[in-house]
């Protein structure tokens, strides 16, 4: 009983993390057709600059429990500077290209800013522990569980009610799901496409920040920390469909627990359980579990 | 023509290049055979995301043979790097047949990171750390200080049949199909020809050497460890791909040496900046030459005449 419970607490808290990080990327893949590599670095960029910041309020002795809005706060700086520096910068010249080109493109900004990080941190690793120990403990079946897990689930809610208000039931949301069907129609009655682009490749990148940000209570910011976020990323979107926020979350949840069950029950195949995963969805759904039919075009 | 006449001049020359030169051309070759079976897909319009898969094949048969069959004959583990690439790939090819676009290179990249999540937790295979490998012989001669130089001749010789083979096979019908395939499958498939047959066999190819490339980095380096499967290696190999383009199958060798090169030295000198030199070269190739690296030699000649 107990190991089935913590199986399912262990996925829950997993899948939190992993939502988190694919909502992101499945909603620039959904707008921009973009399979965003970058999103690793800014994941990395997002726990850097919160151990940054969270290091600084510490030391100037300001209320610790604070600490979560300073997180925040990081992933938003982040998230909007390197985005607009990325998009601005660099994306915008090449819309238009291959699917497949794009994500060359987001290759090679993933190399740059790799190397961005190491110029501004250094190699040194880095770790703010702090906000993860504040809140304590809670019991669960018997087993205790630090009381943050239970913080990083509320942000994976917030952020997928959040985004499906936005795009449900906001103006924005209509236009951007009338861009997301049809761009070239979309421009044609009037609405700013390459703006609806800026700002849905900001918002994914604050996603990735804030993936991050609350990640680097948990762990040990060292470089590199992006390069397995991506590939984990990749796997949870393309089970549930690219560009599809739900499919996001059934995938979070399906890798959560696949990789928690076989974490507890027979630990070999722990990465190799995800992947499989990922490969059997495509075998038997190539696009995706929530995916519509496509006409093939002549 | 002119390639065998550098290859031939590289054999004679090998004798008097530093034993780091040697070691270097050799990986070059290695890298190059797996970027120019990429090639061979690119020009389908198809890029794998996780050639690493067979390329650590490779490495890995060339490597258990040698380690735990104790094979040491190097035609005999490059031949069974080859041949255990190419069967994987002929049945992975039966599914991988029918992807396109993105949905390839996607599920070539799980089946890669399936190949890493496995090597990384079987103990017998060293797990992370892999394992070392001595010298291979050759024609069961054990060659001692020159099977560095043995390696390197023969490395110069399989390269040369690839790139002849596959410069032949790109002319008969079946290897002018493939920028058709790219253009429009759908119009390929009113021609009478199968389309799918035609990806599964150039799959197969390129997984073939893929998996030679791999027992021939194996046996160069000597080590071989499960980051040959991981994401980032395919990327590398797609890195050279993007930088040599898909005109020419000398192409992905000038640009394995470029990237080897650029690797080896540039971590020397700047570690901390070697991969943001990577990737502006990376951005600075798509944006301003598509067809890689090659069109520059191209357009010039084209100017002459």
């Amino acid at each position: 009983m107990n190991s089935i419970a913590s199986v399912f607490i262990d996925g829950i808290i997993y899948s939190s993390w992993l939502f988190i990080m694919a909502a992101g990327l499945t909603l620039i893949y959904g707008v921009m057709k973009i399979l965003n590599m970058t999103h690793g670095s800014l994941y990395a960029l997002g726990a850097y600059t919160a151990a940054s910041f969270v290091g600084y309020w510490l030391n100037h002795g300001y209320p610790p429990l604070a600490t979560y809005g300073v997180l925040l706060v990081a992933a938003i700086v982040v998230g909007i500077i390197a985005g607009l520096l990325i998009e601005r910068g660099i994306l915008r010249f090449m819309y238009g290209k291959h699917e497949v080109i794009l994500l060359l493109v987001t290759y090679a900004l993933f190399l740059i800013l790799e190397d961005t990080v190491k110029l501004i941190w250094g190699v040194d690793s880095y770790a703010v522990a702090d906000p993860y120990i504040l809140l304590g403990n809670f019991k669960i079946f018997g087993l205790s569980y630090p009381m943050y897990n239970v913080l990083l689930l509320g942000v994976a809610i917030v952020v997928g009610i959040g985004l499906t208000w936005l795009i449900t039931r906001t103006i924005t949301g209509k236009l951007l799901t009338a861009v997301i069907h049809d761009r070239e129609m979309a421009a044609a009655v009037g609405i700013n496409v390459e703006r609806f682009y800026t700002l849905t490749f900001i918002l994914g990148a604050i996603l990735a920040a804030l993936g991050g940000a609350f990640t680097a209570p948990m762990v040990s910011i060292v470089p590199g920390m992006g390069v397995e976020v991506i590939v984990l990323a990749f796997a949870v979107i393309v089970i549930g469909g690219l560009g599809s926020l739900p499919g996001a979350a059934l995938g979070a949840l399906l890798v959560g627990i696949v990789r928690s069950a076989s974490v507890h029950y027979w630990p070999e195949v722990e990465l190799f359980s995800i992947y499989f995963v990922m490969a059997l969805v495509l075998i038997l759904k190539p696009k995706g579990l929530f995916s519509a039919p496509e006409a093939r075009k002549i | 023509m002119i390639f065998s006449a550098i290859l031939v001049a590289l054999i004679a020359l090998g004798g008097w290049l530093p034993n780091w030169a040697v070691g270097h051309i050799t990986r070059s070759l290695g890298l190059g055979l797996v970027v120019l079976g990429l090639m061979l897909m690119l020009r389908a319009g198809l890029v794998s995301f996780g050639q690493a898969l067979y390329y650590c094949l490779g490495a890995y048969s060339a490597g258990t043979l040698m380690h735990f069959y104790k094979i040491q004959e190097a035609l005999l583990l490059l031949g069974a790097g080859m041949l255990a690439a190419a069967v994987l790939a002929a049945i992975l090819g039966t599914l991988m047949a029918n992807y396109r676009g993105i949905f390839f290179g996607l599920l070539s990249l799980a089946f890669s990171m399936i190949l890493y999540g496995l090597i990384v937790k079987s103990s017998g295979l060293g797990s992370t750390d892999g394992f070392t490998l001595g010298s291979p012989t050759f024609f069961g001669m054990a060659l001692g200080e020159s099977s560095r130089y043995a390696l390197f001749v023969t490395a110069c010789v399989l390269t040369l049949i690839c790139v002849w083979g596959l410069e032949r096979y790109l002319r008969t019908p079946l290897g002018r199909l493939a920028p058709a395939i790219r253009d429009n499958e759908i119009r390929v498939e009113y021609l009478g020809q199968s389309v799918r047959n035609a990806v599964h066999i150039k799959y197969v190819i390129s997984a073939a050497l893929a998996g030679l490339g791999g027992a021939l980095t194996a046996l160069t380096v000597g080590h071989i460890d499960p980051e040959m499967a991981y994401w980032t290696t395919s990327g590398e190999f797609v890195f050279i791909l993007i930088l040599s383009g898909s005109q020419s199958v000398i192409a992905p060798f000038l640009g394995a040496l470029l990237f080897e090169s650029l690797r080896t030295y540039a971590y020397q000198e700047f570690p901390y900046v070697w991969q943001m030199v990577l990737g502006i070269a990376m951005l600075l190739v798509i944006s301003f030459l598509p067809d890689g690296i090659w069109s520059l030699f191209k357009s010039r000649k084209a100017k002459h005449a």
